[in-house]
């Protein structure tokens, strides 16, 4: 896989659209900070998130029991899944039992994880995800690039085409009124005809063994509500003790990923309609891992709210195609080393460890810090590149021998003021691509000290 | 000792030290040593202007933070003691850099388990701003300064150190860099669009991702532009040998100076 | 043989995961902290407009009517239903459809809701999850009947009248449905609701 310098650097080639991107990322940024500032108790609102998440991470065995006794005295099936594999095949299986050939998804990114849809495709199964922004990645056959807002690295002259290639819009189209409706008209019929509904977890409870589903397109509602088969799937750290929790996350969520005071839908199921079948499937694929790291365990605080990915001046000057990875940004950058640190070893140093992530996070993981921490990972494990390794073993010397120190430094600037410019600024000087090298002083501090100072 | 301290400073910035003043540990990073001393000599004027008895121990190199940044804190233990061994007998550390100070004071834990010389330096460890503010009393500064200057927010001052309030956390305004400038007399603070985007230098990030590095820098550039800055300063020599690069690359009309040189222009 | 549920319980049983309390949401400490407005009917009907929706407090079923007559949504409606006694003159009987996919055409429908939440804009609905409940996201346009007097100002406040037990559904509502996953342009009328009108009555009323 490519690493994320190598994407970036070629998502910024195109730099109006690298700014474009930035900017419409900024502003659901600057969006959170309003919605934000309307409640004057949102510091300690994030506290209570924080510690209700810490909790249920250091009670999820008995949780978990809990929720699975709870939702099926609801009449809910509830299926549990170690891997990503196992968790298809048990979405498959409960498809297949019920001859189900025809399937809508709301936003999962757990599914998007375990990616179910190419598991589904294969078995013969026609699964399409009814998120406006997840069908339009869908119908693009790529991967969505945000995780609330799928098609964000999109611009609409793009999504103009698409529809009129696949949807038979008229040709040149761009108005997103226009755009959005043939998709509702077209979504709709796929709503209408689908024999079954998957749907992610927002958040569910144990103390009822009920879950919530949260949208702002109502596409969730409508692909359970017509059909007789509903199944969730969820990550075992998606729990929360109990309801009134919910008074606390449901007013952090929305204002968090878009600054809207709560998503338009936020929907609570306990138990199946009269006549349906419910399931849910818990999944683990690596969770459990997680929860024994005392410096990492905090991450599965995460409520995929996406904060951390639009206050992220990397991610937004990238995209989240750069990552490589299923969740991108600061948090993906966490969690995927966990999962494949030798695929994703570049993410926990696509970072300028600005800590703007961690002060957005609404259940306060401390974000930047895990990223500097997955960098000593990195390292332990083998897959720092052995330039930089041994550089800092060098500099690490140099630093501890004085008068090496001092004499590096004065031949640097001795010699780097009288090198040509062509041999300061050519192919092997990164830092002088775009920009000029400091002023190499004469006399460093300590020499100015020994000649004006100490004299006194 | 802080305590002491602040209540024989707070109303008087231009007191005369009594014989048991404070000795203070002049903390200079190492590339502001080897590449910028005029920040080092700005400090070293501006604290003995308020009468502090400054040592700068020759013996200090480097704190060891690009290690720790590149994931090679084996590389880093033997700079953090040394670190500790060379300034802990002094009643206070001062340094014109928040993120050397962050370093010391927010990421040495892990190379000292119940050290009770860390932990005592710990508590003794400031950023410039910081302790002219908040040990020294010192609240305003005297001086002309007749220039519009953009206060870029460097990171982890920000939001390591807590010396400001971050635009991502509810609560009420405040910052100590902010502060001593707006008591200049001509100094005007410009308002950006993003008052608190990281710059994008990073430490190696600014080699290692160079594309979205300079980006991120250009960008802070534009800002300052439109919000009319003369004269650009920061916390952190660091983002500002980066943005100057970019400056000075560009051909920009900004002038790039660390804070401690403003206020020792002043003085 | 271990099944996938013991392994997994199994695994988080042997990570040491240290203590940690579970903060106490009905302590006097926090609950002083959450906002209160002095009007929450107005709040409610401000953030509910800027979310898209329209509020109208009104007396009783009759003015609810006037106003409907007054819409276009509704004037222009070719399949009426409504839950509610005597209001909106529907065309369509909702006991009558076993199928909700025999609710597919219907233009607009009107349905009860619980209480609204001034905080945010929304109104919670709750229902057995039978065939009517797929009105609230299917019909074109949605009319909610709220009581005036269940207006609350905070989540933590809803969440006080909230009990799971009976019904197998319930969901807060605000708003019309929309998107902006077009360049962040905001669209109204995503895949639910095309808009979305709250009555605060006054008077009780009767639902169907």
């Amino acid at each position: 896989m490519p690493s994320h310098p190598k994407l970036a650097a070629e998502f910024i080639q195109n730099k109006e659209r690298a700014h474009w991107h930035d900017q419409s990322l900024w502003f659901v940024r600057s969006k959170r900070d309003k919605a934000a500032h309307q409640l004057p108790e949102w510091e300690l609102l994030r506290e209570q998130a924080s510690q209700i998440k810490q909790y249920t991470v250091s009670q999820l065995p008995h949780l978990l029991e809990e929720f699975e006794r709870n939702a099926t005295a609801r009449g809910v099936h509830v299926h549990w899944a170690k891997d990503a594999t196992e968790h298809n095949e048990i979405v498959h299986g409960i498809l297949k039992q019920h001859q189900v050939t025809r399937v809508v998804k709301s936003k999962s990114m757990l599914t998007e994880e375990c990616h179910l849809n190419p598991y589904l495709e294969r078995h013969g199964i026609e699964i399409i995800d009814t998120d406006l922004g997840e069908r339009i990645v869908q119908l693009q056959n790529k991967p969505p690039s945000h995780i609330v807002m799928p098609a964000i690295h999109i611009k609409k002259e793009e999504i103009g085409e698409l529809f009129h290639e696949k949807l038979g819009t008229e040709k040149g189209a761009t108005d997103p009124q226009y755009l959005t409706e043939a998709a509702r008209q077209h979504l709709r019929q796929k709503f209408i005809q689908a024999e079954a509904g998957i749907t992610g977890v927002n958040f569910a409870i144990a103390e009822t063994g009920g879950f919530v589903v949260c949208t702002n397109e109502g596409n969730a509602d409508l692909g359970t509500s017509l059909n007789k088969l509903h199944i969730a799937c969820m990550g075992i750290e998606k729990l929360i003790p109990r309801a009134g929790d919910l008074s606390v996350f449901l007013r952090l969520l929305a204002r968090s990923a878009t600054g809207q005071p709560i998503t338009t839908y936020s929907s609570h199921f306990h138990g199946p309609a009269p006549g349906a079948e419910m399931h849910i499937v818990l999944l683990d694929n690596g969770r459990s891992e997680i929860s024994g790291s005392d410096e990492f365990r905090r991450s599965l605080n995460c409520i995929r709210c996406a904060a951390c990915m639009n206050t992220c001046p990397v991610y937004r000057r990238s995209g989240g195609y750069s990552y490589s990875n299923t969740v991108p940004g600061p948090i993906g950058s966490i969690l995927g080393p966990a999962r494949d640190p030798k695929a994703n070893s570049t993410l926990p140093f696509a970072c300028s460890l600005c800590g703007s992530c961690t002060d957005v996070c609404p259940v306060k993981i401390d974000l930047h810090h895990q990223l500097l921490t997955w960098r000593k990972e990195i390292r332990v494990k083998g897959f720092l590149p052995f330039s930089k390794r041994i550089s800092m073993k060098m500099m690490s010397w140099m630093m501890q021998a004085p008068r090496l120190y001092r004499l590096t430094g004065k031949m640097a600037r001795w010699i780097v003021p009288r090198l040509p410019r062509f041999l300061l600024y050519n192919r092997m000087n990164d830092w002088g691509k775009q920009r000029e090298l400091p002023e190499f002083p004469k006399q460093s501090f300590r020499e100015w000290m020994k000649q004006n100072h100490d004299n006194k | 000792m802080r305590v002491f301290i602040e209540s024989s400073f707070r109303f008087n910035p231009l007191y005369e030290l009594p014989a048991m003043a404070p000795r203070v540990g002049l903390f200079i990073p190492c590339y502001v040593d080897q590449l910028f001393p005029q920040v080092g000599i700005a400090t070293l004027k501006i604290l003995e202007h308020f009468g502090v008895d400054v040592d700068y121990p020759e013996s200090q190199t480097c704190c060891g933070q690009p290690m720790a940044n590149s994931g090679c804190t084996d590389d880093v233990a033997p700079l953090a003691k040394r670190f500790v061994e060379i300034f802990k007998s002094y009643d206070a550390v001062v340094c014109p850099s928040g993120s050397c100070v962050s370093m010391v004071t927010h990421h040495y834990d892990e190379y000292f388990k119940n050290d009770a010389d860390y932990e005592a330096l710990q508590a003794k460890t400031y950023e410039f701003c910081d302790y002219l503010t908040n040990v020294l009393g010192v609240t305003q500064l005297s001086g002309r300064f007749p220039h519009k200057v953009g206060l870029h927010q460097s990171c982890h001052g920000l939001r390591e150190l807590r010396l400001a309030s971050s635009s991502e956390v509810m609560g009420e305004p405040f910052g100590t860099a902010r502060a001593l400038l707006e008591s200049i007399e001509g100094v005007e603070v410009t308002s950006l669009k993003r008052p608190d985007e990281c710059c994008g230098f990073g430490g190696t990030f600014a080699v290692s991702e160079e594309a979205v590095s300079c980006m991120m820098g250009e960008d802070r550039v534009h800002d300052h532009e439109q919000a009319g800055t003369e004269v650009l300063t920061a916390l952190d020599m660091s983002c500002l040998m980066h943005l100057n690069g970019i400056i000075r690359r560009q051909k920009k009309p900004i002038r790039v100076m660390h804070i401690s040189e403003i206020f020792a222009e002043c003085l | 043989m271990t099944t996938s549920k013991d392994d997994i319980l199994n695994k988080l049983r042997n990570q040491s995961v240290p203590q940690r309390e579970l903060p106490d949401l009905q302590s006097p400490e926090l609950t002083k902290e959450w906002i209160v407005y002095p009007d929450p009917t107005a709040q409610f009907a401000e953030v509910l407009s800027g979310v898209g929706g329209e509020c109208y407090p009104v007396k009783d079923i009759h003015e609810v009517n006037q106003k409907l007559s007054e819409l276009s949504a509704f004037k222009e409606a070719n399949k009426v239903c409504s839950q509610i006694s005597d209001c909106g003159s529907p065309n369509v009987s909702i006991p009558e459809i076993t199928d909700p996919h025999d609710f597919e055409d219907i233009d607009f429908a009107i349905l009860p809701g619980e209480f609204a939440v001034a905080e945010n804009g929304a109104v919670w609905i709750t229902n057995d999850g039978g065939p009517a409940r797929v009105l609230y996201f299917l019909a074109q346009h949605v009319t909610l009947l709220v009581p005036a007097s269940a207006v609350v100002s905070n989540m933590p406040q809803a969440y006080e009248r909230l009990a799971f037990a009976e019904n197998s559904f319930g969901t807060f509502m605000s708003g019309p449905s929309k998107t902006a996953d077009i360049e962040q342009s905001l669209v109204i009328g995503a895949h639910g609701a095309r808009s979305l009108t709250v009555f605060l009555v006054e008077e009780t009323f009767q639902t169907t």
